[in-house]
């Protein structure tokens, strides 16, 4: 990847993070966090990881940030309120950006962020290799994680999910029951 | 450096005929719907009158073709107020974009030679272009989303929550159509799916896709107009109950480019249902040194021909698809909001899955379907 392209995407990238945070209307903040994602996907196409950055594409610019612009339209999101507090929450929370901030910089920033493009070896980052070592190597953990999803789908539909008419037959008859015997 | 600039002006041109194609559907969708329906048509405009003094029908060409878009961009650019500015503009861009960038992957030919040097014809030859598509498929929900919610209108907002939970839930029908096709090539290269289509079975019958994955072919096909939001699919749209949805705020050029977006986007799923089912760029029992007929009988052809007829059959099998696709969209009545997810989420998906199950079990057991 030519040194030009990397720095600017890795700009837009930058840029369009800080736009997430920075601006007030949810649907900006959206729109800015799409290019931050699609920014990375073409940093890892650029790096040769040419299924990795398309895959980023679809799920998380694609199909997940669709997602949050549902959550902000169920949940009727308008433009967010300036910062509340008094004055010393206001200063203590600047302090501790800042420091963190500095702390951050002070083990990222060179001499320990060294940008190097390493050459790689043909096919690497196409989907033959990938799943090569997605389904030898990491089986495992592929498998595990694929069970830990569909935990999470199972989860979410019982949370979600509507009583059925004898559940709430059944609700109403124990709720009487607790009643009377209260009463009695 | 050569073959940079050959990639350029092959996007440049497979743009061109993705945006023709969307005009030929423009044309259809005023004139072709005519026919269908036993009506007139758009027979107006005429520049000269010289037709009408000779007696020849109107065949509605200007009106459609070059009326209809002078007033359309003349309009005025109106935004409503209250609505947000910067994303009311963006969002038509949002939403062509991205077609407009899928066509570039589609192999329109093989291999073309001029003066010694060979190019191949596919504007951007990428390994992993099925995934591209994906990606810019999905990408493309954001336009007709964000340009309902920035209108400031209900209707609008209501148009583009339909639009996107269409388009999402359809992406997954697309996507799993496009995995069983995956698996029947190995390949994720669209120009090595053509290839693999060409030779023929049993001596006469053309290797396409759609002989072997039938059901794929279907899903792609219904998907695909959901994804374009043609009838019957067209609840985003919905004029007696939406109005327009979500362009309902638009006039002018933006709206022009809402409704091209569509139907690009229609030439596009052609393009694409070509390139996997129909042979893309293969003319039966023509390879690269001429024709071989089913009897035997052998016609010898130059390369250049060869190379040329490609090219030709691609864009005769698209604009076939293209007018079938406009047959439908003619035919059908618009589907009612319940039967959408339910054909999308109960028959589209489980066949799909269905399909990759059986898909793969036969290649691993087969040793490769094609």
């Amino acid at each position: 990847m030519p040194i030009a392209l990397f720095w600017f995407l890795a700009a837009v990238s930058l840029i369009s993070a800080f736009g997430v945070v920075l601006q007030r209307n949810p649907l900006h903040c959206l729109l800015a966090l799409i290019v931050t994602l699609l920014a990375i996907a073409v940093l890892f196409i650029g790096e040769d990881a040419t299924v990795v950055g398309f895959l980023q594409a679809i799920v998380y610019a694609g199909a997940i940030m669709v997602l949050f612009l549902f959550v902000i339209w169920l949940l009727n999101l308008r433009a967010e309120m300036g910062p509340t507090g008094h004055l010393g929450l206001k200063l203590f929370g600047t302090i501790a950006v800042a420091a963190m901030f500095a702390e951050l910089m002070a083990f990222l920033l060179p001499p320990h962020l060294q940008i190097k493009f390493a050459g790689h070896a043909a096919g690497y980052g196409s989907i033959d290799s990938l799943s090569q070592t997605l389904f030898s190597e990491y089986l495992v953990a592929f498998e595990v994680t694929s069970v830990l999803l569909l935990v999470a789908v199972i989860g979410a539909v019982a949370l979600a999910r509507r009583s059925t008419a004898s559940e709430i037959q059944e609700h109403a008859a124990d709720n009487a029951r607790k009643e009377r015997s209260a009463a009695q | 450096m050569a073959e940079l600039i050959v990639g350029a002006i092959e996007a440049v041109l497979m743009i061109f005929i993705g945006l023709n194609l969307a005009v030929f559907l423009l044309y259809f969708e005023r004139k072709g719907s005519a026919l269908i329906q036993d009506r007139v048509g758009a027979n107006r405009a005429s520049i000269t009158g010289l037709g009408r003094k000779l007696g020849l029908p109107n065949l509605g060409i200007i009106n459609t073709l070059v009326a209809d878009p002078i007033k359309l961009f003349t309009k005025e650019d109106f935004v409503p107020a209250g609505a947000d500015h910067f994303l009311h503009t963006l969002a038509p861009f949002i939403a062509l974009f991205p077609v407009m960038i899928t066509f570039v992957v589609i192999p329109f030919g093989d291999t073309i030679t001029f003066g010694g040097r060979t190019f191949g014809l596919q504007a951007a030859p990428l390994s992993a272009a099925a995934l591209y598509l994906l990606a810019t498929i999905g990408i493309g929900v954001y336009g007709v989303s964000l340009g309902g919610w920035a209108s400031n209108n209900r209707w609008a907002l209501l148009g583009g929550i339909r639009a996107t939970a269409q388009m999402i839930s359809y992406e997954i029908a697309m996507g799993l159509a496009i995995i069983a096709i995956v698996i029947t090539y190995g390949s994720l290269d669209l120009q090595a799916m053509v290839r693999m289509q060409g030779g023929v079975w049993f001596g006469w019958l053309p290797r396409w896709g759609i002989f072997v994955q039938p059901l794929a072919f279907i899903l792609l096909l219904t998907a695909g107009i959901a994804e374009s939001k043609r009838v019957p699919f067209d609840l985003p749209e919905g004029e007696s109950e939406l109005i327009l949805g979500y362009m309902l705020e638009y006039s002018g050029g933006k709206q022009a480019a809402f409704m091209l977006t569509d139907l690009a986007e229609q030439a596009l799923v052609a393009m694409l249902l070509v390139t996997f089912f129909f042979g893309g760029w293969q003319v039966p029992w023509l390879y690269r040194d001429g024709f071989h007929l089913p009897g035997g009988a052998i016609v010898a052809l130059a390369p250049l021909l060869v190379s040329i007829a490609g090219v030709v059959a691609f864009l005769i099998k698209v604009v076939i698809l293209c007018s079938f696709m406009g047959l439908i969209r003619w035919t059908l009545p618009r589907f009612r909001y319940d039967q959408l997810m339910k054909l999308g989420w109960k028959i589209l998906v489980p066949l799909g899955l269905a399909n990759i199950l059986i898909t793969a079990f036969v290649v691993v057991v087969a040793g490769g379907a094609h």
